[in-house]
């Protein structure tokens, strides 16, 4: 029987609920550490961006509107299928590093209970951050918290994989919708990410990842004026001071945090109300008290 | 008249490839201007308000309020209801911007005839530059042709010294050999009238009110029949596709196709149109990007 030949996976963008192309043409390629191989990952372009927050734009209203009950669900189904595919995201994370194929599991069951938790916040987030505010008068006072809008997520290189997937569900589980740039050292666990929202019932839009260089469009990111938040960590000074500089153009929120590698595990900081308050808006309300 | 049978394959394939033009910087920013510049500023709604169009025609002559390195030129027109051309007249008077009104039944022109003539005369009298019929396409589809004819021939003597616009309403037409006959037959009725001063008489697409509208072959066809016109007696017929034209790049696309159909000379406001109302807001946003590097929001931008 003649040899059979290996198919390779074509790796792409994820953008408005499917796989393409980069407009560029352009790929750039990430040494799989592993195999000892070259993966060619499309370089997302400054159009790619623009398409994919136009995508992110879409899906804005329908996503906020959606109950907090159904996005826990979705979230939920997202953790389902992380879990299915445990071992292939085992070894994505693999190419990125050389840890051992026990904490690479640790890592992804980790990044499953992450999703999970962030599931369960999704319907409570609106009565722990918001309520109702005492006031000196015949009046309600209530403040109700909003998603802040379009979140441009930029994760960390490490943990390559619980990373973006605390990024990704803190504005996530509140209603926000995503543009995610993946961390350039270590792509592939994002881009293996996408095939995961792609079959978990995220509508189309709510989540969309770039693999690209980020200095192609970070500022293309920053300077847009429909995305409504940015949230990035361990950036360098300038960078970040650079950042927050164009992004008060548009008052773009910048959330910036620095974050070792260990921080990402503990689980009860990672996944607090406090990681999603940053992508929401506090509406309050004055209402006549009935006498 | 004498029948035009459309390739319909080589039609599609030729407006396609109008579609696979590199079109960047200078080129791009004279081409986003100029459709700028063509653009029938539309509301045709039942909810239309006076204030509303108040709006539209402020954001006519001034498109865009922010800081632009180069000036942006105002729209072509503005094209309303009769009953709203006075309120429009209030402002636009003076301003070089021209008040178009739809009319003779406008949409589907599924009235008397005496009572679409009446309805164009009025709007005309209440201060319309340019009125936009609707053929009657239920005697077209009929066959009955020269009713048709007719029928355009009594609007055009009606509402002249105004221009018209003849609506054809491809998407009700069924195929390109019907829009041809149809384009045609429009612009001969509304020559046989009398003369016929460059961009005094438009076609146009359709309606908006039905889809598929304004598609690159239909819009291909219908410059054919105004290129065969001319070649046949020197005189330029205008062009203004209207419906589902809503983004910058397509407005470049038609731009090419006309100058490849046509040439320069049919790219001035006074010759082509794009009837449209969310267009103009994705021009902006591409000639603001053009011009401070940075892509606008729609909440940046008027509705209307």
């Amino acid at each position: 029987m003649a040899q059979r030949i290996d198919v390779a996976k074509t790796w792409k963008l994820f953008i408005g609920g499917r796989f393409v192309r980069s407009e560029s043409g352009q790929s750039m390629p990430v040494r799989h550490r592993r195999h000892g191989t070259t993966v060619h990952l499309c370089r997302g372009s400054r159009k790619d961006l623009r398409d994919a927050i136009e995508a992110a734009c879409g899906a804005r209203d329908g996503w906020a509107a959606a109950s907090g009950y159904l996005r826990g669900q979705i979230l939920y189904r997202m953790a389902e299928m992380l879990e299915s595919r445990r071992t292939e995201m085992s070894e994505a994370l693999g190419a990125a590093g050389n840890a051992t194929p026990a904490r690479r599991l640790a890592e992804v069951d980790a990044a499953i209970d992450r999703l999970v938790g962030f599931a369960g916040w999704s319907d409570k987030i609106e009565q722990i951050l918001g309520g109702q505010n005492a006031v000196p008068g015949p009046y309600y006072n209530i403040t109700v918290p909003e998603p802040t809008g379009v979140v441009g997520v930029l994760p960390p290189d490490r943990p390559a994989l619980l990373g973006v997937i605390s990024m990704l569900a803190a504005p996530l589980c509140a209603g926000n919708t995503v543009v995610v740039l993946a961390p350039e050292s270590h792509p592939l666990p994002t881009a293996l990410l996408a095939e995961i929202l792609a079959t978990s019932d995220v509508p189309p839009g709510v989540v969309n990842i770039l693999t690209c260089h980020r200095a192609d469009v970070i500022w293309h990111l920053a300077d847009h004026r429909e995305v409504n938040a940015i949230s990035a960590v361990n950036l360098d000074e300038e960078t970040l001071a650079e950042l927050r500089r164009r992004a008060a153009e548009s008052i773009k929120r910048v959330h910036h945090e620095r974050l070792t590698a260990p921080a990402w595990a503990k689980h009860d900081e990672r996944c607090s109300p406090w990681c999603v308050e940053p992508f929401l808006e506090m509406k309050t309300l004055w209402h006549p008290a009935a006498t | 008249m004498d029948a035009r049978p459309i390739d319909s394959i080589m039609l599609e394939q030729r407006a396609a490839s109008f579609t696979r033009r590199s079109i960047k910087e200078a080129a791009k920013r004279q081409g986003l201007k100029m459709a700028l510049s063509m653009v029938d500023l539309t509301t045709l709604e039942g909810a239309d308000s006076p204030e509303k169009v108040r709006a539209i025609c402020r954001k006519a002559i001034r498109p865009w309020d922010g800081p632009m390195d180069s000036p942006l030129p105002s729209v072509a027109a503005v094209c309303v209801y009769p009953n709203l051309v006075p309120v429009a007249r209030d402002i636009l008077a003076g301003t070089g911007v021209r008040i178009a009104s739809v009319a003779t039944g406008f949409p589907s022109g599924q009235y008397p005839l005496e009572v679409r003539l009446r309805d164009a005369a009025e709007a005309v009298a209440a201060g319309a530059d340019e009125i936009d019929m609707v053929i009657n396409r239920g005697a077209f589809l009929a066959g009955r042709e020269s009713e048709v004819a007719d029928e355009i021939r009594e609007v055009r003597s009606a509402v002249h010294p105004a221009h018209l616009k003849i609506i054809l309403e491809t998407g009700e037409l069924g195929n390109y050999d019907s829009i041809r006959r149809a384009s045609d037959l429009a612009i001969e009725a509304a020559a046989s009238v009398g003369p016929i001063r460059d961009g005094e008489v438009f076609i146009k697409t359709s309606t908006g009110k039905i889809s598929p509208a304004a598609t690159m072959p239909v819009v291909l066809v219908m410059l054919e029949a105004i290129r065969d016109h001319y070649f046949a007696t020197g005189v330029r017929i205008g062009m203004k596709p209207a419906g589902g034209i809503r983004r910058a790049k397509a407005a470049l696309h038609h731009l090419v196709m006309v100058k490849e159909t046509l040439g320069d000379e049919w790219l001035t406001p006074s010759l082509f149109r794009f009837g449209a109302s969310s267009l103009t807001n994705d021009l902006l946003r591409q000639l603001i990007r053009l011009d401070r590097h940075r892509y606008m929001a729609a909440h940046d931008f008027s509705e209307a």
